[in-house]
Order: structure tokens, then C-alpha cells, then sequence
């Protein structure tokens, strides 16, 4: 497969790196592999353009919704104090399913049970600006996934499918992610994809998107069938993700090109 | 032949030709004639005459992704009631459409300083065009290398 | 629902140049891409930005489809007295979004 890259226009330039995970003295967020344009984009909050959406998830917030006419903020009060580090210990383990589930999974389910709201679309603005925000309130954070025996198996799961090479162009995420973090693919830095920064405004979307919908990008990028949002798949990754972030600061919302 | 889009176009021509005279003519007439540059800074200008200088036009060299360039403009101006700039007009190279913005000031604006963020669909000039309050026009101008993303994602 | 997000100073002396920031929540769809299948999407932008000081334009700007997205603005104004610093973002379709802000002049 190696040889077919250069013929699709692709080019991983390898410093010679070496393969396998990253160690914990090595890792580096996104932030770090952007331009200083990019980098300041994010850090002022008057021009970083996800906190537009951050604005939003704090009107959501506070709005009554559905049938029972409750906010979020009738159960769960001030977002700043009551969901303060949640997001940075997600996905967690859901006792109703009997699986974990992701922090979008999980507003989303608040919505309808306890809200009695329609189901909020994936990827759609609520659901994306309600958990824009409540990540933000772990903004400073360390990413902190919980000890709880019951999520091993989905983080070996994610950890398999991250290391499973997929797609027309058969490319693990381990195969840029792990291996060629240093390196660059055409124009753009390769990174080692911790998802500190989630849901991120992409300059490449001119919107912010949750980390699903950047693994979807992924998985068309290697053609690749994409994962329905929502699945047991991408929370696995996620989950495995997150264990592979811990301690690293949360930055929501992130820019990223 | 794609001049003739409209004209009477008979059945041999168009096999011979296939479909890309057709789908020259269902490209939007705008993108196929752009005004050049030159011509969109005459247009703001009416045809006065631009001079180099006073306008300070920043942009990074190299940008990671043409959604969202950072621009920077100065022009040195007192922005007193007497002299000051009225306008700044950002114009593009290869763009679609060559307009960017028209800012408008006055004295009141305090600054001619202005930092927004810009489209570019590729690599590319951009122009900065003031014109000050004593009707003279002055530019200055920046290319840009526009990186593109390695891969590509499907709209939804 | 307006998501727009405005930075003016809280305070400043009479006669200070200030900054001032503004930025929307908008696609600004420029009408040039196409869709899934092939179907263009029709345009919807920002047409028109002014900042108004108690009442008066000090600061406007016409917008065209090569502005980006949840447009971003920075400009100074000149703080005169206190009162009411009034942003207008006016679309293709004619609609109106504002925002406002206060600021204490001494």
C-alpha cells in the first residue's frame, strides 16, 4: 500500500520516528502543531469563534424545553459549578444501557428523559453548542477518565479499532497518529490526536464539531466506511482516546485548521 | 466554443464536443468573468489614481486553511475632522469575486486600524485600497500561500 | 436566537481611542459550492456591519463572500461620553441582528 501514496498526491514525511505509542514525556496537544495565527485564534475568547457556541449552550442552557418544561439548569444549576471537570471524565459508564456513553450521549439523553425533548440530532446545533459548553467548564482541566473497571473493555476495543487499518488507502489511526505525528501530511501537521480540545471550531468545518464528526473526516480521509454517530465504535475510541490524554489540560473549545 | 453558449449550438457539434461546452454554460456567469484585480480597485477608485504607501496590509506569508485568514490593516491617518481615511477596500486576486469588505470610517473611528478574517480560496494577492478624505487613494498589497487540507471530507 | 459577541472596553477617559471587537455566529454561504449531489447551496451572508455610539455610525463596513465565517471584526472608536455602543449585522435576506454595550466615560 506504501507505494500507492505518492501516485494519490500524499506524502507522510517520517523523521524517522519511531513506531508504537507515544510515552507520557512526548505528548503534545494539537495546539502546539498549529500556526501562531491558529494557537491565538483560540486563546483570545474574543476572537476564538467557538465561544459563539459556547454563548449558545449557555442560552440552551437556562431555556426551558419539552414536555416537562424543564432547563437544564433546574436540575443541575449553575454550569459552572455543577459541570465543572465533567466533561474531562467522559465517556463514562451508564448504568441504564449497561455501556458507556459519551457526553453528547448523554445530554442528549437528559433531553428526551428527563427534559421530554425530541431526540437532539448528532452534529446538530443544540446538541453541539450544550456540549461545547458544558466542556468549557472543564476548560483548565486534566482530562481525568474514570477508574472504573467497567470501561476497560471499551478502551481495549478503542484502543484495537484505533490500531486496525481500514479503508481503500488500509491506514490505521496509529499509522499517522502514533507513528507519524511528527511528520506532515501535504500541508498539514499530523499531530497525535488527543482530544483536548473537543468539540473544536475547524476552520476546515467554519463551525465547531464534536470529535465524532472529526473521526468521521478521518474515516472518509482513508476511505474508510464511516461509524454511525453515536456508536458503541466511536465511544470506544473516544474512550480509549481519553485514557491516552489523562492529565493533559482540556482546552474547549479548541481551533484547529 | 464556450463563447457560443447561448448562440445556436446543431446536434454534431455538441456530440463532437461532449458535454464541456455544456457544463461551461452552466457554470454561473460570475465565476468565468471575474473582474481582473485591477479592474475592481478601479472600480472603488474611479479611476483615480493609486499611490503605494500609507496602508500597512498584513498577512501571514503562509496559512493553514483559506476558511479563516487573519488580516491586519493600518493606515496612517490623524482622523482628524480635516483629514482622515473614509474608506478601506480589501480586494482579492483569484477569489470568485474579487470584493472582500469596504470598511467605512471617520474621525470618530479614532484608528484607521482594522484586523479581520478573510476567504481565500487559493494562493493569492491581496490589495488594500484607502481612500482619505482629501480624495487621494493609496494601496498596499500582500501574496498569500494558501496550504490545502490533505484530506478530503464529504459535506454532511 | 443572536449569538454575537461584542468587546468594548467598561471604562475609558474622555477622548481615549478604544478597541472594539465584534464577532457573529453566521455561515456566511457564498453561494459558490455545491452540496451533497451536486446541488448548489444558495447564498446567505452578512451584507452590512455598523457600530453606532449613541445613535451616530462610527464604524460600518459592507461584507462580500470572501469574508469568513461567524465573521470577526476589530476597530477602534473614539470614547466621547457614556452610553451605548449599538451593533447591526444586516443579511441578504434584509434581517437584522444586534448587540449592545456599555461603556462609562470620565
Amino acid at each position: 500500500m506504501r507505494a500507492r501514496w505518492p501516485a494519490l498526491g500524499l506524502a507522510l514525511l517520517a523523521g524517522g520516528v519511531a513506531a508504537g505509542e507515544i510515552g507520557p514525556s512526548e505528548r503534545r496537544s494539537g495546539r502546539d502543531f498549529m500556526s501562531a495565527e491558529t494557537r491565538a485564534m483560540q486563546a483570545d475568547d474574543n476572537s476564538n469563534p467557538g465561544m459563539l457556541w459556547v454563548l449558545q449552550g449557555e442560552q440552551l442552557w437556562s431555556d426551558p424545553a419539552g414536555s416537562k418544561n424543564l432547563s437544564c439548569a433546574s436540575c443541575h444549576g449553575e454550569a459552572t459549578e455543577s459541570m465543572k471537570g465533567v466533561a474531562a471524565r467522559y465517556p463514562a459508564f451508564d448504568d441504564a444501557s449497561g455501556k458507556p456513553i459519551d457526553l453528547a450521549g448523554r445530554i442528549a439523553r437528559c433531553r428526551t428523559e428527563r427534559q421530554g425533548a425530541e431526540i437532539p440530532a448528532r452534529e446538530g446545533d443544540e446538541l453541539v453548542a450544550l456540549t461545547t459548553y458544558v466542556a468549557h467548564q472543564s476548560r483548565g482541566l486534566p482530562v481525568a477518565p474514570p477508574a472504573d473497571e467497567r470501561l476497560a473493555p471499551a478502551r481495549a476495543e478503542g484502543r484495537r479499532l484505533f490500531e486496525t487499518r481500514m479503508g481503500q488507502l488500509d491506514l490505521a489511526c496509529a499509522s499517522c497518529h502514533d507513528d507519524n505525528w511528527q511528520g506532515r501530511l501535504g500541508g498539514s501537521a499530523v499531530t497525535q490526536a488527543h482530544p483536548t480540545g473537543y468539540p473544536i471550531y475547524r476552520l476546515e468545518w467554519q463551525a465547531v464539531g464534536s470529535l465524532q464528526r472529526r473521526m468521521r473526516g478521518c474515516m472518509v480521509g482513508v476511505r474508510a466506511e464511516p461509524f454511525a454517530y453515536g456508536s458503541d465504535a466511536y465511544v470506544a475510541l473516544e474512550a480509549y482516546l481519553m485514557s491516552r490524554a489523562a492529565g493533559m489540560a482540556m482546552e474547549t473549545p479548541g481551533v484547529r485548521p | 466554443m464556450a463563447g457560443d453558449c447561448h448562440g445556436m449550438i446543431d446536434r454534431r457539434e455538441l456530440l463532437t464536443a461532449g458535454g464541456a461546452s455544456l457544463l461551461v454554460c452552466a457554470l454561473p456567469g460570475s465565476a468565468l468573468a471575474r473582474p481582473s484585480l485591477a479592474e475592481a480597485v478601479a472600480g472603488f477608485t474611479g479611476g483615480a489614481p493609486v499611490q503605494t504607501g500609507r496602508v500597512t496590509l498584513t498577512i501571514p506569508p503562509l496559512v493553514e486553511n483559506g476558511n479563516a485568514v487573519g488580516v491586519n490593516l493600518a493606515v496612517e491617518s490623524p482622523m482628524t475632522a480635516a483629514d482622515h481615511v473614509r474608506r478601506i477596500a480589501l480586494f482579492n486576486e483569484k477569489n470568485p469575486q474579487p470584493d472582500i469588505a469596504i470598511f467605512t470610517l471617520g474621525p470618530r473611528t479614532g484608528r484607521a486600524r482594522i484586523a479581520t478574517r478573510i476567504r481565500l480560496a487559493t494562493s493569492q494577492t491581496v490589495v488594500a485600497v484607502a481612500e482619505m478624505s482629501d480624495g487621494s487613494y493609496w494601496s498596499s498589497s500582500a501574496s498569500v500561500i494558501v496550504t490545502l487540507a490533505a484530506c478530503i471530507e464529504d459535506l454532511s | 436566537m443572536t449569538r454575537a459577541l461584542v468587546n468594548v472596553p467598561k471604562t475609558a477617559k474622555r477622548g481615549d481611542v478604544i478597541d472594539v471587537r465584534a464577532m457573529i455566529a453566521h455561515p456566511m454561504e457564498t453561494g459558490y459550492r455545491m452540496g451533497p449531489n451536486g446541488v448548489p447551496i444558495p447564498r446567505d451572508i452578512i451584507t452590512r456591519f455598523e457600530c453606532l455610539y449613541d445613535g451616530e455610525i462610527v464604524f460600518a463596513a459592507e461584507f462580500f463572500p470572501a469574508m469568513s465565517a461567524n465573521p470577526f471584526i476589530s476597530f477602534s472608536t473614539v470614547a466621547t461620553a457614556s452610553g451605548t455602543l449599538t451593533f447591526r449585522w444586516t443579511d441578504d435576506a434584509g434581517k437584522v441582528e444586534t448587540a449592545t454595550a456599555e461603556i462609562a466615560v470620565s
